[in-house]
């Protein structure tokens, strides 16, 4: 059995916001449902399965307590910011046991006027890891990034063409928090964080959230509008390897072919991709792991606009991405899977809209390229892909 | 002598033996008694085969710069350290660790580049490892 056509999202909402000091996380958790519900046509009495991550309390439990909800199926799958679309995944595979039939995926977060996410107790590893200054993401993609440059001849200015590609589409976007266009010349002569990555290598720091709906095929039929239907899904979690970690693939090596396989599609079917993009390092691998070039070729593919919708060789992340718009609760997975969708719709801004987008790829990436991380890629079509 | 703070780390019973040991500037590496893996980081069990017999035995002290990054914003304890080296470095016995590389310029840090293993003293009962360039 596969999921295969066996579930579609039905509905999606991005809280416009990126700065939200007057809500609290459970606030803006009721906005975005009720948001995707309404783009459904659904309501919340409508919903028997609920999906969220680990930063929402006690989880599952405070968040069904919060909406009143009483789902049959529920699912806490945290991994990060590719945690959204591993619950697309299992709330498609939910659907296809008979175990619900509407399924909320909902993601909030504060990192930028207040953090109100998770602390999580240390693990095994944490006395040999947490002792040497390592304090945020940035430090362990750098460790990822400076590898891929040695073994590859990768380049920052390769690296900042990424940022330029999100920032070109970000400039078509009203809610994107960086809604202007930058120049390679710009990113690498922004300040460096943590060599070799500069500020604008890395993604923004915003509140506000996300969420999904996901609805059997009988529900989607009878909503009888523009869905995208999931094709396929693969989740693949990537490790230190008992000190063997090698900084230069990501998790996308294993995901990726689980995905392309269930869908029974190969890269050059895709005709958009939301490639996650908490750093341009991530982006950069994530291409490779993934298929659309060879290993170590990365640079060269996101150079001369490869990455620029709609015309580019791989139309990428055309809301601004992490990079430019949104990187809500600093985690990016929903806004993957929803400016998919919105592809798939024909909803994108026209500025970057593919013509007759059929199939899209939507990937994310949880945790940290330099230590452990979730890979979680989906792909979705329209309804006779 | 590096300016680095030295945090203590968290001394739990699978990394207990460990952490003495590194008061006496001795960094120990765990071997399966079953399949002669070399584990990293400690523990209780095997990672590769899941038997629970492993033996010690103590590191060189040499490696080699796996990667690395110039932190120029510390945080926490590391607030006023910066610029300053975090790296991946790959022991001649193999495991890649997590440490500074220090006593040195960090612009010369590189990628290939020869390291050995000093410790610097927590005042808690153990010492941190760190890396200076091996001449």
């Amino acid at each position: 059995m596969t999921i295969r056509g066996a579930a579609y999202i039905a509905g999606i909402y991005e809280h416009p916001g990126r700065d939200l000091p007057e809500k609290t996380v459970w606030d803006i958790h009721t906005e975005v449902a009720l948001g995707a519900l309404a783009d459904a046509g659904l309501s919340m009495t409508d919903v028997d399965a609920l999906f969220c991550d680990g930063t929402a309390g006690f989880g599952v439990m405070t968040l069904i307590d919060h909406f009143g909800l009483n789902p049959t199926y529920v699912d806490n799958t945290e991994t990060g910011g590719s945690s959204y679309l591993a619950h697309v995944g299992h709330a498609a595979a939910a659907i296809a046991a008979g175990k619900c039939t509407v399924a909320l995926v909902t993601l909030a977060g504060k990192p930028r006027s207040g953090w109100q996410g998770p602390s999580f107790a240390p693990g095994p590893e944490s006395s040999f890891e947490q002792l040497w200054g390592m304090a945020g993401a940035p430090h362990s993609y750098a460790l990822a990034a400076q590898r891929h440059m040695y073994e590859f001849g990768t380049t920052a200015e390769q690296l900042a063409e990424i940022k330029v590609a999100a920032s070109i589409h970000a400039q078509h976007n009203p809610h994107a928090f960086l809604p202007y266009a930058v120049t390679v010349e710009d990113v690498v002569n922004s300040p460096m964080v943590s060599d070799p990555l500069h500020r604008l290598d890395c993604c923004v720091v915003t509140d506000g959230g996300g969420a999904l709906v996901v609805v059997s095929p009988e529900v989607a039929k009878k909503l009888g509008k523009t869905n995208a239907k999931i094709l396929g899904h693969g989740e693949a979690l990537k490790h230190t390897s008992n000190g063997t970690i090698d900084l230069t693939y990501t998790g996308a090596v294993f995901s990726g072919p689980r995905a392309f396989a269930e869908a029974g599609v190969s890269t050059k079917d895709i005709d958009y991709a939301s490639i996650y993009d908490s750093f341009t390092i991530t982006v950069l691998q994530t291409i490779e792991d993934l298929g659309f070039c060879e290993k170590g070729k990365g640079g060269h593919f996101v150079s001369d606009g490869g990455l620029i919708a709609p015309f580019g060789t791989l139309p990428f992340n055309t809301d601004g991405g992490g990079l430019c718009n949104n990187h809500p609760s600093n985690r990016g997975g929903i806004t993957k899977v929803i400016e998919a969708v919105r592809q798939l719709r024909g909803e994108a801004h026209p500025a970057v809209q593919v013509p007759n987008c059929q199939i899209a790829l939507a990937h994310g990436t949880g945790g940290s390229l330099g230590t452990r991380h979730g890979s979680v890629t989906l792909i979705l079509g329209q309804e006779d892909a | 002598m590096s300016t680095l703070p030295t945090p203590a780390p968290t001394v739990t019973t699978s990394n207990a033996t460990f952490w003495a040991a590194t008061a006496e500037g001795k960094f120990l590496l765990q071997r399966c008694s079953s399949c002669s893996t070399i584990v990293w980081f400690p523990r209780a069990h095997c990672p590769t085969c899941w038997t629970e017999t492993l033996s010690t035995f103590e590191a060189s002290g040499s490696g080699t710069v796996y990667s690395f990054t110039i932190v120029r914003k510390g945080r926490n304890v590391y607030s006023e350290s910066a610029p300053f080296v975090i790296a991946y470095v790959e022991l001649a016995e193999g495991p890649r660790i997590m440490t500074n590389i220090v006593d040195c310029d960090p612009e010369s840090v590189h990628i290939g580049m020869k390291v050995r293993m000093v410790f610097h003293d927590t005042g808690q009962g153990n010492a941190l490892y760190r890396f200076v360039p091996h001449s």
